[in-house]
This record gives structure tokens, sequence and C-alpha cells, in this order.
């Protein structure tokens, strides 16, 4: 065991060429695309059709592109980064909120239901939103709620696989002894979710909320089909819409406003990500290593 | 997310909705579709002085110059103008729109081959119940026969895009190829070009649905005939053969670039001659112009190749024009609208912006005729491109579930074209994918 443990420490892995490599290619599969992006924000239109793709063009135009980005066709850019961060704040909030509660309660409350909530849930796990995307818009058109803000945060709402992870992570942080003494103290069962059991889910519920933001600011199918008024859209669709029109009859190509208007769109995500990364990790990890 | 998989997602909102809508249309009055409706103009006039609100869709660039000037001659009406996406996008939202009862604009932008879809679902009016059939004369024929469907009349016809021959002169010149008149000369001169250069290419082509329906309405082929449910596909017709023949070539001997249309790789090949030439309609030459700065003084424009070199003929390709929804609570204000859109007022503005027209006066009005383009070295391009608009190879239509067919083109057809082998196994395999949807969406299909 020793000799063993002098070669192959779980401290300091024996290094792996191969892997190196392997990591190698797939950090240059992953940085290149956003290197590409990066340096083409910086071209006009005109270089970007006409310069390699990997290279700086004749003009830094990074600034009037931001500039242009969020002047052009009225300011609407502007608008839809608003929506976005609506939906974001609003959507993904309460589903992180719902999840919370709701995967705390099953995780630790015995009642009837239970196991067909379970059911339920592993089955909405298995059904991609986009398969219920149509179902959804004839729903919301009954309503009249399609075309509206809440044609988007609705839905968003829900999230089946944020409910599981809090789900499992509750019935592994929160232990019930430390619910019990709770009780005994004299503790209500609101104050022990705020005070106590929010404290040890936390880096579950950054998690959750983690995957919630992405996928709202991501959204694209289901605001494609709800909303027609442009006024209403998220970046994903408004930015789609800008890049369609380089196509067809009348075609009109921004395409220097389409890539600068995705770098924007990146960013705040890429800030979410660096800020909340160590939750993120400690979230993933938990329940890896039986205490 | 990928062109393919986004317009297969699309593909899938359009079948779901465009089924339910055909039950709907069979089971149910509401759904009255192909008619042949007579009536006059005075509803139309009528409301046009009452006034009042209406909503329209479209993403021409002339649209909000149009809805502005509309406005302004008519301070009672008020028109919201919205951009609800481009092509598929805005089919999509449609026809949820049309699905879900309500949603839907009063007036939306159609394209040719997207019309009979709608027309034969029963969501549009028949503007033949206020007098519009009066207006066949006005229009070229064949824009006129897209905007009738089963006898009734679905819109009025906006742009028309008569193919012809764009071409890069300084790279024909440098590589001494003459303009060819035939398709043959076509294929002679893409292997003399990739021969002489193998940076270039004749022209670009990966497999595109419009450009190749557009080829086989040029070859005189007529491979989707409707007739009330009853659909007949043939793209191994006369016409279709005759086109594949020629197309193999390029495809087999890779002959055309792989760059995909309307990317920016593809506008970037337009302006350093890397693609030699465009068969496309005649609405290019606005994108080319404010598009292809590059390519500025090197365009130049000739008829469309034809296969015996001698009668010229030639297809329509892109366009279309405005229709009234059957959920418009105000059809005849709507109406009135089209009508000033695309036989009135509204069509000065669609020509500044750069758009060529379906209207016979303009067509053929010496101030549009006896242009010189700058951007074309000072061609009077226009004299090409209207002596193109009355060429087209007359009865050509479109599928009822054409939008459904485009977006599906690229898993068969589109196979053949990546494997650089024969056309026809993957207009085979196109024919057999729309012989399915069709009778699984309640259509009776059969082939030649």
């Amino acid at each position: 065991m020793s000799t063993v443990a002098t070669t192959h420490s779980p401290l300091r892995p024996r290094k792996s060429r191969v892997l190196t490599a392997v990591m190698a290619v797939y950090l240059l599969y992953t940085l290149v695309p956003l290197v590409w992006l990066l340096i083409s924000a910086t071209k006009t239109q005109q270089d970007l059709l006409s310069t390699s793709g990997l290279a700086f063009g004749g003009t830094f135009a990074l600034l009037d592109n931001i500039a242009e980005t969020f002047s052009h066709d009225g300011g609407i850019f502007l608008r839809w980064l608003g929506n976005t961060l609506l939906y974001v704040v609003v959507g993904a909030g309460g589903a992180t909120a719902l999840a919370t509660a709701a995967g705390y309660g099953l995780a630790k409350y015995r009642f009837r239901g239970r196991r067909a909530v379970f059911a339920v849930l592993l089955g909405a796990i298995a059904i991609p939103g986009t398969a219920l995307a149509v179902p959804t818009f004839l729903m919301f058109s009954n309503l009249g709620l399609t075309n509206t803000p809440w044609a988007i945060i609705i839905p968003s709402l829900v999230s089946p696989f944020g409910l599981y992870l809090v789900w499992t992570y509750a019935v592994e942080a929160v232990p019930d002894e430390l619910l019990e003494a709770a009780r005994i103290d004299g503790a209500g069962e609101l104050r022990i979710f705020f005070t106590v059991t929010l404290r040890l889910l936390l880096p579950g519920v950054v998690t959750v909320a983690l995957f919630a933001v992405v996928s709202t600011w991501n959204n694209y199918f289901l605001p494609l089909i709800m909303l027609s008024e442009p006024d209403w859209y998220p970046l994903t669709v408004g930015l789609n819409q800008w890049s369609a029109q380089a196509s067809g009859v009348g075609a009109q190509p921004i395409y220097h406003l389409v890539i600068t208007g995705a770098v924007i769109t990146i960013v705040p995500l890429v800030i979410a990500f660096l800020l909340l990364q160590r939750f993120w990790q400690s979230g993933l990890t938990a329940g890896s290593v039986k205490q | 997310m990928s062109p393919t998989r986004r317009s297969r997602q699309v593909a899938i909102v359009l079948a779901t909705a465009l089924a339910t809508a055909l039950s709907a249309c069979s089971s149910g009055d509401s759904g009255t579709a192909p008619g042949g409706a007579t009536g006059t103009q005075d509803a139309v006039d009528a409301a046009l002085r009452e006034g009042g609100e209406i909503t329209y869709w479209s993403w021409t660039p002339s649209a909000k110059a149009q809805v502005e000037a509309f406005q302004q001659e008519f301070p009672n009406v008020k028109v919201n103008h919205v951009n609800a996406g481009t092509g598929n996008d805005h089919y999509t939202k449609l026809q949820n729109a049309i699905k879900a009862g309500s949603g839907a604009p009063d007036v939306a932008q159609i394209e040719y081959q997207a019309l009979p879809q709608f027309a034969m679902t029963g969501a549009l009016v028949d503007l033949g119940q206020y007098g519009f059939t009066a207006f066949e004369d006005d229009y070229t024929p064949s824009t006129w026969n897209s905007v009738k469907v089963g006898g009734g009349l679905f819109g009025l016809p906006q742009d028309s895009g008569p193919m012809a021959l764009f071409y890069n002169k300084e790279v024909f010149d440098r590589h001494g190829l003459t303009v060819p008149k035939t398709w043959d000369e076509y294929v002679e001169a893409a292997r003399k070009l990739h021969a002489a250069d193998p940076t270039k290419y004749i022209t670009s082509d990966t497999g595109d649905a419009g450009f190749a329906t557009s080829m086989i309405w040029q070859a005189g082929g007529k491979p989707f005939t409707t007739d009330g449910k009853n659909v007949k596909i043939d793209l191994q017709d006369e016409g279709s053969r005759k086109w594949t023949a020629t197309w193999d070539a390029l495809v087999e001997e890779k002959l055309v670039s792989t760059i995909p249309g309307w990317s920016d790789a593809w506008y970037k090949a337009l302006g350093d001659g890397t693609i030699a030439t465009l068969a496309t309609g005649a609405w290019m030459p606005g994108v080319l112009e404010s598009s292809v700065p590059g390519g500025a003084g090197k365009w130049a424009v000739a008829p469309l190749p034809t296969y015996d070199g001698k009668t010229p003929v030639t297809a329509e390709n892109g366009g279309g024009g405005q229709s009234v929804l059957k959920q418009s609570a105000k059809p005849a204000l709507a109406a009135a609208f089209v009508r000033w859109l695309n036989n009135g007022n509204g069509v000065k503005p669609f020509l500044d912006s750069g758009g060529f027209p379906a209207t016979k006066a303009d067509l053929e009005s010496s101030a549009f005729k006896d242009e010189a383009a700058p951007y074309f070295g000072g061609q009077q391009i226009n004299q090409v491109l209207t002596a193109a608009a009355g060429q087209v190879v007359p009865g050509w239509s479109y599928l009822p579930y054409q939008l459904y067919a485009n977006s599906i083109f690229g898993d068969t057809v589109g196979k053949s074209y990546a494997d650089s082998t024969g056309l026809d196994p993957g207009l085979t395999a196109w024919q057999q994918a729309l012989v399915d949807y069709g009778n699984q969406q309640g259509f009776t299909v059969t082939t030649g």
C-alpha cells in the first residue's frame, strides 16, 4: 500500500501526456470560437467580409460596433437586454425559490402522495422543453397571454430538474437531528427553513440558480413561438432576427452587429459563472463522499 | 443553434399546426378554402373612409416607410407594423396564431411559395369578394398566377423575382470566359474557371429548395399539382430530369462552391470573386448594392442560360405579396391597405427601397427600364430583368405544404450534394417523404 501511495498519491496524481494532450485539444476546441467571436466583434462589416476570421481587420471598430448595436433600429437591443434581465430575474429567480422550497419539503416532510410527486417529477425531467412548447403555446393562447412577458416567465418558473437537485441535496445536507433540535428549541417551520435550512442548502441553491439563469438566458424556442412583438423579445430571439435578415429578397446583413451583440450577450453569463463557481463546485460534488 | 436544427424545429411546429388546420378545414364550416368570390370595391372604400386600426406583419425593408406614408395619406387609419421575423420564423408565428384562433395580424406578407399553404387551410380572405380580380391586367402573369389558389384570389403581388444570370465580369474577363447562353456552356465555363483557378467556382450551391424548384420551373417541369385535396408530385418529370442532367455535372465534378448561401462567407465570396455567377431573382441587385460593396463595378447581368439557347425562358425565384387574414376584425380595411400597398401609392416607397416590382406599369416605365446602374458599371440592368419578367414559364404551382417541403430538402436532396452524387436519387427521396407527409396531413397524394 505504501509503495503504491508514493507513486500514486491522491494529492499528486501521475501526469499523463495523453490526457494533457486531449485537454489541450479540448481547450482549443472551446476557445477558438470564442477568440473568433471576440476578434470579429472588433471589425467593421466590410472587414468582416474581407479579412481572415482569426486576424484583426484594418480598423479597430469595437467601440463603434457597440455604439451601433445599442442604437440600431431605435435602440431595440437595449430593450431586448432589459427583457432578458427581466425574464432571468423573475423567471429564474422564481424557479430557484420554488425548487428550493419544494425540494426541501419533499426531502424532509412525510406526507401522502410523495411517491406520486416523485414519479411525476422524473417524467417531467424526461420531457424536453421543445416538445412542450407548442402545447404550452396553445394553452397560453387560450388564456390570452401570448405576446406578453408572462408567456416567458410562467413556463420558466417551473424547473423539475432544479427541484430534483435540491431534493437530493437536502436529503444529504440537512440532518434530521438539526431540524429536531430546532423544533425542540421552539422554532416554527418557516423560521427553521429561513434561518437553518437555507444556509445549509446554499451551495445547492446556487447550483440550481445557475442552471435556471443559464437556461432562461439561453431560452430560444419558447419565446420564438410565444412572442411576435419584437418589443418583448429576449436577446436570443432578437439576435436571431438580426441574423436572419441577411437572407432572401431584400436581405440586409448586419453581421457585425449580430457578432457584437453576441459578445455583449455572453458577458453577463461569464461574470455570473466567475462569481458563483465556488458554490457551483461544492454543489456538484455534494454527497459524493459519505461522511 | 445550427440552421438545420432550427429549420427542423420549425418544421415540427408547421407540421403540427398544419395538421390541425386541415382537420378543422375538413370537419368545420369555417374553412371554406379556395373559392371564387366576386364583389365590388365599395366596401373597401367605405372602410377606408370610416378608418380604424389594423396590424401588419412584414419583414420587407420598405414596410416601415410604406406604413408611414399610408398613415399620412389616411390619418384616420392606424397601422401597427410588426416585424415578427424573417421567413420561417414569420410563418411559424403566423401558423401558430391561426391555429390558436387569435393573435394573427390583419395583413401579412406571404411569399408566393408559402401562399398555397395558408390559402388552402382557409386562413386567408378571398379578395375576389372586394372586386380585386379586376386588377389582373396590372400584374405580370406569373405573379398573378402565384396569388391565385384554386380559383380564389388570396393576395396582391408586391415583388417579383424573374431569374437572370448575375456574373462577375472581372473574373470572366481574366479567365477569358464568355457569358454562357446555354446550360451546357455554363457547365463548360464552370470547368474552365475551376481548372484555371481552383479557388474560384462558377457558383455556390449546397442544396437550396427555393433554387432547385425555380430551376425545375425554368426547365419546364411541373412537379407539383394540386386539385382540392388531391396532390400530385412528380419530381422525375421531364423538366426535373432536364435540370438534374445539367446540374449533376456541376455537383459530381465538385464545380460548385460549398459556401452556404446568405452566410457571412457567402457575402465575402461574392465580393472577392470566389463565386463567379448567381442564377437568381431580379431582386438581387438591391442586395448586391447594399451588402457587397467589394463587388461594385464588377458584376453584370445577362439573361438566364437556357437549354436550347434559342427561346428565352426563365422562372420566378422568391418574391411575394400581402394577404388579408380571416381572423381580421376589419377585413375590408385590411384589404384597402393591401390595395394601397400593391396597387396604389405604396408601390413608390417599395421601388425607392430597391425592390423589383410585380406591376406591369412600373416594369415598363422608361424611368425604371433605362436607369443606368452605377454598381453594375452603368449597365441598364432593368432592360434584362424586365424582359425576363415576361419570359417566365407559365403554369407553375407550389405544394400546399411547401414550407415543410423546403425544410426537409436538406435531409434528402442535401445528401446528394454532400456526397457529390447524382441529384435524382435525392429528388426521389424528397418526393417519397413529401408523399408520406401529405397523406398523413389528410391530402391524397399520388406520384406521376
